[in-house]
């Protein structure tokens, strides 16, 4: 999105001083354009670059680099480290936070942008409810995630559910830290 | 049930109790004809205390190593088997050594027993026959001489401790008129084996079903997933599994049939939802579940071949865990409706709904055997969970379990006097049993975390 409204804003400034130097009876203050933002990977001591040409702009492809990445990360790269984030709850409470909601507005808009994904939202549970009423509750937590991204536009048959409760555990250990981890509706790409 | 699985395995033959009362003198033992009969006396203990009984090592007949070592097994585990039912005070085995050991029937030193102050005691032999082995066992009444009970037993030698688990629950049958649960299995899930499920995101273990023998013997893995297999539950027959597996994907409802080696789907096909927690009912024709599939945890019935499904719960709250009352009649379950998880019993038929625990929050109920009539649950209480009891009649609960680690999952015997559970208080998640009132707790698995247990009927 980013890229897309500088492209746009670099269109503007061409078009306003193309107008310029045409329409103008003062001849145009020849002025250097600003560099562009140092890329990911380029030497910061490198001296500036000089001024594009004002006719001819650079053309920006319509994805982001980064994009590519995930594109074409397999499967099981992209759910090691996913980009769609969990989302985690209170103890025996399958409400979602502000915090949540913030997350889960991010993760629609990653999956309208790939609109090709289909995604399993799992609910987890900490280990201080009981392994059988925790495979209810990790369902709850699961459908109220999901209920939030249909809200949002997502089709609901794009986001199936399942509920592990507690029996897979992300940090096992009996830590509050740990079990605040645990308490979570995480998300899981299963076709792209 | 399980005795019908026992039954082929070794062959009982009630032995003439006329024939076998022999004084302890040396006389050779009149040859009547020996006819089967039914006739036993029952041994009491003084003043109505427990009967007192010496369990030695049972006698090689056979001269080589394998007899020996199985009738010494056979003593062994049948004196923990007796001493499990608390029905009898035992004469500690390590005053045995003092007392001539017997090398038959007709040999055995009764006035030396009677010096120990035993109302009871068992004496056997073990005798390879090929390559089966025989096994024979009197319970003599000390203070007359008389054999009150006898058996004889022909079976593999495979497996030693049944021809034990088969005389104390004989011994609990005709001595107390006490159905014995040594020949009771039990099953539970467990991530011992650390294998990993695949193709999944994060470092896995999958979870398989197990079972063992009562005492945690014999402990063997019935399931192969590759995946979640959890909460097991022993069909009233003995003969089946059910479980909750994700073999499909989200949760189902499984039946292994573990004698013959093939799987039934209870819930199958499209938009069933998630399927969670199976409880049998007491005749083995139907199946008690909890089901999202009209969008909400709900108690379902269905039959055992996935037929007839009926709801029998309707509430926006989390409704899961239901457990059958022993004539079938009333289901109890989980329910959230209130706020916290708590235990409701609702007629089989969804009517006559009530609330039956006001604990803080409490899951898993397990209805007991009659003739009990209660229900044990696991209750929060601190940080963790203990296993509590409600009585139907009184309405009271009581604590079994008192903060050692946390407990939960509790399953009643067959015949309601222990409860298999499970515990934090060794480290992992581990199964253990207690007796109904709490005591004599055992630790039954050891390796990896072992949970969600049940105890066949």
């Amino acid at each position: 999105m980013k890229a897309a409204r500088q492209t746009a804003l670099l269109i503007a400034i061409v078009f306003v001083l193309g107008a310029a130097a045409c329409g103008g009876k003062k001849p145009p203050v020849a002025r250097p354009m600003p560099p562009p933002p140092p890329t990911s990977g380029t030497n910061p001591s490198r001296p500036p670059a000089p001024p594009e040409p004002v006719a001819e702009p650079t053309i920006v492809p319509p994805e982001p680099v980064r994009a590519d990445a995930i594109t074409s990360a397999s499967l099981d790269e992209l759910n090691k480290n996913s980009p769609l984030k969990p989302v985690f709850f209170e103890l025996d409470s399958s409400e979602l936070s502000e915090l949540s909601q913030k997350t889960l507005d991010e993760n629609a808009a990653l999956m309208k942008r790939y609109p090709s994904w289909t995604v399993t939202v799992e609910g987890h549970c900490d280990e201080r409810g009981t392994a059988e009423y925790n495979l209810a509750l990790g369902e709850r937590r699961a459908i109220a995630a999901r209920a939030y991204l249909v809200a949002l536009g997502i089709p609901a048959g794009r986001v199936r559910t399942v509920s592990y409760g507690k029996e897979f555990p992300f940090d096992p250990a009996q830590t509050e830290s740990a079990f605040s981890t645990n308490r979570r509706a995480h998300f899981v790409i299963t076709s792209k | 049930m399980t005795k019908a699985i026992i039954a082929g395995a070794i062959a009982v033959t009630l032995i003439a109790v006329t024939g076998a009362q022999q004084p302890a003198s040396q006389q050779p033992p009149a040859p009547p004809p020996q006819q089967p009969s039914e006739i036993v006396t029952t041994i009491s203990g003084e003043g109505g205390a427990p009967p007192r009984l010496a369990v030695p090592d049972f006698i090689p007949l056979s001269p080589d190593a394998e007899t020996a070592a199985i009738a010494k097994t056979i003593g062994q585990v049948l004196w923990d088997d007796l001493n499990f039912e608390r029905e009898f005070s035992f004469i500690p085995r390590d005053t045995y050594a003092s007392i001539p050991r017997a090398t038959s029937f007709t040999d055995v030193p009764f006035d030396r027993w009677r010096e120990l102050n035993a109302d009871g005691l068992v004496v056997g032999t073990v005798q390879k026959v090929g390559t089966t082995i025989k096994v024979e066992m009197r319970l003599f009444n000390v203070r007359t001489g008389q054999s009150a009970f006898g058996r004889q037993y022909d079976g593999t030698a495979a497996n030693p401790r049944l021809f034990a688990h088969t005389i104390s629950d004989e011994i609990h049958k005709t001595q107390r008129a006490l159905n014995g649960v040594a020949r009771s299995k039990l099953t539970f899930d467990s991530d011992r084996d650390g294998e990993r499920m695949s193709g999944t995101v994060q470092n896995r273990s999958i979870k398989e079903i197990y079972i063992s023998d009562y005492d945690g013997e014999n402990q063997r893995r019935v399931t192969v997933g590759k995946t979640l297999n959890i909460a097991p539950r022993w069909s009233p027959d003995g003969r089946a599994i059910a479980y909750t597996s994700y073999r499909r994907g989200g949760a189902n409802i499984f039946i292994s049939n573990i004698f013959q080696g093939t799987l039934d789907e209870v819930t199958k096909g499209d938009r069933v939802g998630e399927n969670w927690l199976p409880a049998w009912s007491p005749d083995g024709t139907r199946i008690a579940f909890s089901s999202t599939r009209d969008g909400n945890p709900e108690i379902y019935v269905v039959n055992r071949d996935g037929s007839n499904l009926r709801r029998i719960t309707n509430h926006p709250g989390i409704d899961i865990t239901p457990t059958w009352s022993p004539t079938g009649n009333q289901i109890a379950f989980t329910s959230d409706r209130t706020g916290t998880p708590q235990i409701y019993v609702v007629g089989s038929d969804g009517l006559n709904l009530a609330k039956r625990s006001s604990d803080g929050y409490c899951d898993r109920p397990t209805w007991s055997p009659a003739p009990y009539n209660e229900i044990a649950f696991s209750s929060r209480s601190g940080p963790g969970f203990d296993i509590r009891v409600i009585d139907l009649v009184t309405g009271r609960s009581s604590a079994l379990t008192n903060g050692e680690g946390t407990n939960e999952s509790p399953a009643y015997s067959p015949n309601g006097r222990h409860i298999v559970f499970t515990s934090t208080r060794s480290g992992k998640t581990q199964v253990f049993t207690m007796a109904r009132d709490g005591r004599n707790v055992k630790q039954i698995t050891r390796t990896g975390n072992n949970e969600k247990p049940d105890w066949s009927k």
